[in-house]
């Protein structure tokens, strides 16, 4: 495998880790949040790693349709934390109990 | 991959590690989404490295133009300056656990990398075909777009609707409610 596709891959694993840690160590759901991006761009870069490796184009179009997915989520997330705030005034997403269904 | 194109790579991903880790530890948000967007840069670099320019392009314009932008504006509206937050976490050791966790998970992926053969060169050969060449062509991604992938692209259009519909709602002022804030 080319190195740069593999380098490309071990990087895309190191910053999914560091999105994870983001979600799990941070209390503020703002940060939550991006480390939720930065988990969906790690697996954009592990797909059009892949396309580059197998001189295909499908993984660029899942990537594409990735972004599109992450556009979604953050307008609907986003939406919820700026109720939340404006309901609490301040977010802590262990305080936010409420949220049964 | 020549000496430019490693320079440009290895200083790409350096970029895109010190935004990540930025993005964790930055105590103020609006560090935290500047770093993010550092990394953004980084990674359309890498993108436009791997033969996938659209992508590079639309990695700019959606994630640093639009979705970053969109952070910032709930960031400013909401956050006050000198805000203190008092964060109780219902697991004291938390952050401990968090790190564990996110030690163990990196090793696992770099290992199932590893092991299935990430390093290995001798599938370099195979793979080198004629396709290659119009991997970064603009026209091939469209031409796939609408012919193999046309169904999820419309979907796409449909999920955007939905998200569209459903972040007005959401964050729509309740009518009945209007005294209290």
């Amino acid at each position: 495998m080319e190195l740069m596709v593999s380098h490309s891959l071990v990087l895309s694993a190191v910053l999914f880790t560091i999105g994870v840690l983001a979600v799990l160590a941070r209390r503020n759901p703002l940060v939550m949040f991006m480390g939720i991006e930065l988990m969906l761009n790690a697996a954009n870069l592990a797909f059009i790693a892949f396309a580059r490796h197998l001189g295909e184009l499908d993984g660029q179009v899942y990537a594409l349709v990735f972004m599109a997915v992450a556009a979604a989520e953050v307008a609907v997330g986003l939406a919820i934390i700026v109720s939340v705030y404006r309901y609490r005034r301040d977010v802590d997403v262990d305080a936010v109990s409420q949220l049964r269904g | 991959m020549n000496l430019i194109e490693a320079l440009v790579f290895y200083a790409a991903v350096a970029l895109a590690l010190a935004g990540a880790v930025g993005m964790v530890s930055a105590r103020n948000p609006v560090h935290s989404a500047l770093f993010l967007i550092a990394n953004f840069f980084a990674l359309a670099v890498i993108f436009l490295l791997l033969s996938a320019p659209v992508l590079a392009a639309l990695q700019i314009l959606v994630y640093a133009g639009a979705i970053m932008v969109l952070f910032l504006f709930v960031v400013f509206f909401f956050v006050q300056p000198g805000q203190k937050h008092e964060y109780v976490h219902s697991l004291p050791v938390q952050s401990f656990l968090a790190g564990v966790l996110v030690l163990v998970l990196v090793v696992v992926l770099v290992a199932g990398l590893y092991f299935g053969g990430v390093f290995a060169a001798e599938e370099q050969i195979r793979y080198l075909g004629a396709a290659r060449a119009d991997l970064a062509d603009p026209q091939q991604l469209g031409r796939t777009l609408f012919s193999r992938y046309l169904l999820p692209f419309e979907l796409t259009s449909l999920l955007l609707l939905a998200a569209m519909l459903g972040a007005v709602v959401l964050a729509r002022r309740d009518r009945g409610k209007e005294g209290r804030s």
